[in-house]
């Protein structure tokens, strides 16, 4: 019990968001046209990408006097961190395209 | 940069670490208002472009000013090793993304985010070693990202197969039994590693360890789900990748990944259940994968199959004053659409009305139908949802259903003991002709007979739906 206690102080700003989020995404999703289903998912796949952020720190102060499986994994993780962003953005963008070509 | 502006609990910080988090905030505001923007059809496209530049901006303030605990940014040559990762990722991510087929969009959006739980699942496995022994909240954090992270990798990765027709389905009903067993084994050793005291660079072969078995339950959880569930699957594990990417955030204190994360898990949740309402089914359905099969065996009072030729088809077409077109997956497979399309400009041609009734989940992932029609320039209008076209299809003349099963089977409204029962469909049964295209007599996805194929009004016109339709237009046109 005290550590859990001791977990939210530590952690309160952090569970603060996480709180307020939850309702700020359902929030935002919610009256979302089906027509939209797919680009927001995928739109939203990219987004998941923040994750990259996470892979530059890592590789970022990695230490690189010494060759090690951790430096090739986190490289391996920044890779697949961009093509989930690059990727996500990219293929989304290309599908809201058809959608707006044919509105003129 | 390195001036210091000041000490915040005796820990001094700089203009650089400021401006670093001033950069998440505004990185955040972007993914939100993107997000907001992404939901409405006149905005989408700059939304997108919104939450990518917000990307963008975290990326290069993490680069420039992000600081380790010691105070030290990233040396220089840390910073040519992160850019050419991301040079190679951005390479292959944009061109992928660029070539793909519109058809194949389901199993891409699938594939990246196979990448994105694989990145997160990486991130949680190295920074494991860093936590200090006892410290129950990071590790905590640490294990339920990794954990989330592997399963949406590995599971994404099968979902991907399945959608590109590489894996099968296997539906044995004992693999609910090992994936309890399996749930339970994973959850187990992540409670041992979070509670274990000794320090966590003593216990890399326990982290290593669930990798494996988390990679092995995210195979097994979506095995079993048969391949028309996959949208909800998708939907569900993007939700798991943002989560896993908040996880990571929480190791970092980032708020930016934190939000992201959960904004993309919280939305990813909702937008699965709608679905599965679409659908009528829950999610607990969807995932125990007791789907397929059942439903009342065909009497023979549902009369026979009775085909059309090409030529009365063309006829009826042309003679008809309201047509809906009813799409579904086998549209997309045969690449129909923009057959498809040719056909309905030939149609309005001859003062005939033609519409898309579209399902909410056509095709293999919601809205993936009007992506596709939008590919093949189908106009906008003429795109019309479920509740809003059921209504008149009493009076319409033709109906014809391409490549589409389930959401045209009236055993939904008539059939208590099939399994989709109470789902909602397009009232194709109520148009005064319906016209079926169809490759066989095979089932549908769900595995169940279509009453609607031996409906007195309907007349079947097998084969390849783009050929069938192909075949149509140069009839019509030598009419």
């Amino acid at each position: 019990m005290e550590q859990i206690l001791q977990f939210f102080f530590e952690y309160k700003e952090a569970i603060f968001i996480i709180a307020l989020s939850i309702f700020l995404g359902i929030e935002v999703i919610s009256n979302v046209p089906a027509v939209l289903h797919t680009p927001l998912m995928s739109g939203a796949n990219a987004i998941s990408g923040v994750i990259i952020i996470g892979g530059i720190i890592l590789v970022g102060h990695a230490d690189l006097t010494t060759f090690s499986l951790s430096l090739v994994l986190g490289i391996l993780a920044l890779i697949f961190g961009t093509l989930n962003v690059v990727g996500g953005f990219a293929v989304t963008d290309r599908m809201l395209e058809m959608f707006k070509k044919k509105k003129k | 940069m390195d001036k210091i502006l000041g000490a915040l609990n005796g820990v001094e910080f700089t203009i650089g670490d400021t401006l670093l988090e001033l950069s998440y905030l505004i990185a955040a505001l972007l993914f939100v208002v993107g997000l907001k923007l992404l939901s409405h059809p006149e905005t989408a496209r700059r939304g997108n472009l919104w939450a990518a530049s917000g990307m963008g901006l975290a990326m290069v303030t993490t680069l420039l000013l992000h600081k380790d605990a010691a105070g030290n940014g990233i040396p220089l040559t840390n910073v040519w090793i992160i850019m050419a990762a991301i040079g190679v990722g951005a390479a292959i991510g944009w061109t992928i993304a660029r070539k793909i087929k519109m058809t194949a969009m389901p199993q891409l959006v699938s594939f990246y985010n196979a990448t994105g739980g694989a990145a997160s699942a990486l991130v949680a496995l190295l920074e494991y070693p860093n936590a200090l022994a006892g410290d129950v909240g990071s590790i905590l954090v640490t294990v339920l990202g990794l954990i989330i992270g592997s399963i949406a990798f590995s599971g994404s990765m099968i979902a991907y197969g399945k959608l590109d027709g590489k894996v099968g389905d296997i539906m044995k009903p004992f693999i609910t039994y090992i994936n309890l067993v399996l749930l339970v084994v994973t959850l187990g050793l992540g409670a041992y590693i979070i509670f274990s005291p000794n320090p966590p660079a003593e216990m890399v072969w326990a982290i290593y360890a669930l990798l494996g078995i988390a990679l092995i339950y995210g195979v097994m959880f979506v095995m079993p789900i048969g391949g028309a569930d996959m949208p909800v699957v998708i939907s569900l594990l993007n939700s798991f990748t943002g989560i896993a990417a908040a996880m990571a955030g929480f190791i970092y204190n980032n708020q930016a990944m934190i939000l992201g994360g959960i904004l993309v898990g919280a939305a990813g949740m909702i937008l699965t259940i709608l679905m599965c309402k679409a659908m009528n089914r829950s999610l607990l359905n969807v995932i125990i994968g007791a789907f397929g099969g059942g439903g009342a065996a065909l009497d023979k009072d549902q009369g026979t199959i009775k085909e059309i030729t090409l030529s009365d088809a063309a006829v009826l077409l042309s003679y008809s004053q309201k047509i809906v077109v009813i799409p579904g997956y086998g549209l997309a497979v045969a690449q129909a659409q923009h057959i498809a399309h040719e056909l309905d400009t030939l149609l309005e041609g001859k003062g005939v009305e033609v519409r898309y009734a579209i399902h909410p989940v056509a095709g293999r992932m919601p809205g993936h139908m009007n992506v596709l029609l939008a590919e093949a320039d189908v106009p906008y209008e003429k795109l019309v949802e479920m509740d809003d076209i059921n209504p008149d299809m009493p009076n319409v003349d033709v109906a014809i259903v391409v490549g589409a099963n389930d959401v045209v089977n009236p055993a939904a409204y008539d059939d208590p003991s099939s399994p989709i029962y109470g789902m909602p469909i397009i009232d194709a049964h109520q148009a005064k002709n319906i016209i079926v295209m169809k490759r066989g007599m095979g089932k549908g996805y769900a595995g169940i007979e279509n009453f609607l194929f031996f409906n007195d009004k309907t007349r079947m016109l097998f084969g390849n739906a783009k050929d069938s339709i192909q075949k149509l237009v140069s009839e019509i046109k030598n009419m």
